[in-house]
């Protein structure tokens, strides 16, 4: 892995760019330019030459890595000490970086059980609007000192801050994994899933696709076959490619041009009866759906079940592809944004339409 | 200690015509203005501190909040929202010139999910409470800070409590989904969602640990867990503290995520043993509390390994507890901890730092070094699995300047925190305890950064002002020398 540390340029760049009055569009690999709205800005800053790890005691848990860093170089780094990403981040690319990775806030499978990324980050370095460094929380897994700037920074879209680095808590890897698939209509998948989110034991991944159930089960050997022998199923060989293909989108569900579709509701939902073809992952938490409806149906139906529907890819017209917020919460964004970077110089627009 | 503010003057007929339209606000009864009723308002469990509020106020419903909360935004009137009133860091400290917002009548549990296994409840309910109504459901809510019989939910989300089971489980901001708040202008606005994420930037997590400074909580969505098959509880005596410490490492190196994993010093487990004989061999330097919770094999797994891990770190006699009757006994002594060194001296004084675990062994040695040089003896209880440290300094707050003392000794013991890349506080808040330390953990940028959203959140600074952030001005005044990540100013001049 790289190690590179252009902090200060970066930090210049931010400077000359708020003294022009000239907004920014971030980019690390580019890999996750697809999500959101379009930026126009006049400068762009990349983040990829500031890679490398910054501090690293697997015994503590926590690594502290620069923003442009590879996410595939990251987590082969952790494997190496038999440790990864609880979050599990998918990479739409080999382009990936750690930054982008947070800043876009996407967890992949296993989210139900082990977080997502807000729970993993413990800390960030950032440059501000002002283009002053700041740091924020740190390696440690309790810290209450000063509001939490860091957790917002995950799902932001770089809208608050550049990040120069990011603290994250990390987990063990398990020490056996199997996947097993049972045949099951979307009906007695749901209620399976209901079950299970009520039972501990074992799990680390529960989606349906076209009829079938796919269940990943992990920890120590012994553990994880007796909860296999209770569970049935066939076992699934290529176990992790099949998760990596859900996780990244590489899975035939997510080709095509049909508008893709996030709808995260309460697990328990049950079928929510979609307009269009539907992938359910996260226990049910999470269902993807393929759809030409009009964006308003899709937020109404993930809102009668608790939710929000993001359109993740495809070509809508639409104000943005992100939930609309209430006008209270709305009025707290734009306060926020403005407090982070006053000039409005990271990712304008991004989200949503003035911040 | 006192809040970074100077409190204003307000006319009498100023202060009259708020109270009067307070109290035309509220039912009968649920204003307070008199001393004898305002006395048991006057401190948090910082209780060295006292302060008498202008009035308390008790609503009972989200209406009456709303237009308690706008009438001092509109009088310019300080709120100090207050749950139990168990913080240890003042965060609920009353101002003079301020009212204090009182939750406890909103203590309704108003629902729990088992099929999406939420609990929905009003900020006043106890932590504790809400475990007790999902436990038919074989769930329960996971943070458990100390004080859990008597803390309110709303309490643990502005402090962003945490407890002895936050490496495996999070602390609140990591168990809590959804927190509707009232904003300074008296709006309810909703953060987070009742699903895995919500959409727009994660206020959720800034409103978590904020100590009652950007929104009055109103209700709170947490998320429960499945109750474990299975619990087992170890116990391992050593005869040297940095032994104990070198095994804590061990644990999580051979990727094992104890529930539990804490560290007792000599003193605080001689003084929990005469208070509530667990059982603990009073014989040890240090004593490590490991609980293994999972399905059967999880459990017999992890116990064969962790066992092997603390006897090759040296631990002598390694009991294991299985029943419940024996787990609690275990737990008890380290529950207890803090009221049993409060029997060995008039005063002791609690301290919260954090701290990378593998430098607990120089910590552990600066505090000793501290302890000599002030004169004071000092106890340690440490979350070891989360790195997060509880330094007990004992005093007596009848000899004159004793109190002073331990305060600086605790802020030095702060400092040492700070400088091996830790924090000033894991769990308690900054209130107006921590005031000072702020000032070494955050340069003035950052403190500058923490006003401005403050005021986002806040223009007219009237939700517990003076508390959790200090000023410039006091930072300059407090005119230490300012260590920062790890940085003295001006290295280049010699230090002795």
């Amino acid at each position: 892995m790289q190690n590179n540390d252009i902090e200060k340029q970066l930090q210049e760049q931010v400077k000359d760019a708020a003294a022009a009055g000239e907004p920014l569009r971030i980019r690390g690999g580019d890999s996750r330019a697809f999500l959101g709205r379009a930026v126009v800005a006049p400068r762009m800053l990349d983040t990829r030459d500031h890679s490398g790890i910054v501090l690293y005691e697997p015994s503590e848990l926590a690594i502290t890595v620069r923003g442009g860093t590879p996410l595939r170089a990251l987590i082969d780094a952790l494997a190496a000490e038999h440790q990864e990403l609880p979050f599990e981040p998918p990479s739409f690319g080999d382009e990936s970086t750690i930054g982008g990775a947070v800043a876009s806030g996407l967890a992949g499978p296993r989210r139900p059980w082990n977080g997502a990324v807000r729970d993993a980050l413990l800390g960030v370095k950032l440059v501000n609007g002002k283009g002053e460094v700041l740091q924020f929380g740190g390696q440690v897994m309790k810290n209450v000192a000063g509001y939490d700037l860091s957790r917002p920074m995950a799902g932001a879209h770089g809208t608050l801050g550049l990040l120069l680095e990011v603290s994250l808590k990390l987990k063990p890897l398990p020490p056996a994994s199997v996947t097993l698939v049972r045949e099951e209509e979307k009906h007695a998948a749901l209620e399976t899933m209901r079950r299970l989110y009520q039972r501990p034991g074992n799990l680390s991944g529960v989606a349906w696709i076209d009829g079938l159930l796919h269940l990943r089960l992990e920890g120590y050997p012994e553990a994880i076959e007796a909860r296999a022998a209770e569970l049935g199923g066939e076992r699934l060989d290529d176990a992790d490619g099949f998760w990596r293909s859900l996780n990244d989108q590489t899975h035939p569900f997510f080709s095509g041009d049909k508008p893709l579709w996030r709808l995260v509701v309460k697990p328990a939902s049950g079928d929510i009866d979609p307009p269009g073809e539907e992938l359910i992952d996260w226990i049910g938490g999470q269902r993807w759906i393929r759809s030409d409806e009009i964006p308003l149906a899709l937020r109404r139906l993930a809102a009668s079940h608790g939710g929000h529907a993001t359109r993740f890819r495809g070509a809508t017209e639409i104000d943005s592809p992100f939930h609309p917020l209430e006008p209270g919460l709305m009025a707290l964004h734009r306060n926020l944004k403005r407090a982070l970077d006053p000039q409005g110089l990271f990712n304008p627009g991004r989200m949503y339409e003035g911040l | 200690m006192q809040p970074d503010r100077t409190p204003a003057t307000i006319p009498a007929d100023a202060r009259r015509r708020f109270l009067n339209a307070l109290r035309r606000a509220l039912p009968e009864g649920a204003l307070l203005t008199e001393a004898e009723e305002l006395h048991p308002y006057e401190c948090d469990g910082l209780s060295a501190y006292r302060q008498v509020p202008m009035a308390v106020a008790l609503p009972d419903t989200l209406a009456q909040l709303q237009q308690v909360v706008r009438i001092c935004h509109h009088h310019d009137i300080p709120v100090v929202a207050r749950g139990a009133g168990t913080g240890l860091s003042g965060g609920a400290y009353p101002l003079e010139d301020g009212i204090i917002l009182s939750l406890a009548r909103f203590n309704r549990i108003l629902d729990i999910d088992p099929a999406n296994r939420l609990a929905t409840v009003e900020p006043g309910v106890r932590n504790l409470a809400i475990s007790e109504a999902a436990e038919p459901y074989g769930l329960y809510y996971a943070p458990d800070p100390s004080s859990q019989i008597a803390c309110s939910i709303g309490g643990n989300v502005a402090e962003n409590s945490g407890g002895v089971h936050c490496l495996k489980y999070g602390l609140t901001v990591n168990n809590v989904r959804q927190v509707k708040i009232v904003t300074a202008d008296g709006e309810l606005v909703t953060l987070g969602a009742e699903t895995f994420d919500g959409p727009g930037y994660d206020l959720l997590a800034l409103i978590n640990g904020s100590e009652g400074m950007l929104g009055i909580i109103v209700e709170i969505t947490v998320l429960l867990r499945p109750r474990a098959a299975r619990t087992t509880v170890l116990l391992a005596p050593f005869d040297d503290i940095a032994r104990a410490g070198d095994a804590v490492a061990a644990i999580i190196a051979a990727g094992v995520v104890p529930a539990g994993l804490e560290m007792m010093d000599k003193l605080t487990l001689e003084a929990a043993e005469a208070f509530v004989h667990a059982g603990y061999p009073t014989d040890a330097e240090a004593l490590l509390i490991c609980e293994l919770d999972g399905s059967d094999i999880d459990v017999d797994a992890e116990t064969v390994a962790v066992k092997k891990i603390l006897h090759d770190a040296g631990a002598s006699d390694i009991r294991v507890a299985d029943d419940a009757a024996e787990r609690a006994r275990f737990w008890a002594g380290r529950k207890a901890a803090f009221p049993a060194v409060g029997r060995i001296a008039p005063d002791y004084y609690c301290m919260d730092g954090t701290i990378p675990r593998r430098h607990l062994g120089k910590v552990l040695e600066r505090i000793g070094q501290l302890s000599g040089q002030y004169g004071l003896t000092v106890g340690n209880v440490f979350h070891a699995g989360d790195g997060n440290l509880h330094p007990l300094i004992l005093f007596d707050a009848n000899q004159p300047g004793e109190l002073e003392k331990a305060e600086r000794f605790g802020g030095d013991i702060l400092e040492a925190c700070i400088e091996v890349g830790g924090t000033i506080t894991g769990e308690h808040g900054v209130g107006i305890e921590k005031l000072d330390q702020m000032c070494s953990q955050f340069d003035s940028a950052e403190l500058t950064q923490f006003h401005a959203v403050k005021a986002a959140f806040d223009p007219k600074g009237i939700l517990n002002p003076g508390k959790g952030v200090p000023t410039l001005h006091r930072c300059a005044e407090f005119g230490m020398m300012h260590v920062h990540h790890g940085e003295l100013p001006f290295p280049e001049l010699p230090r002795f």
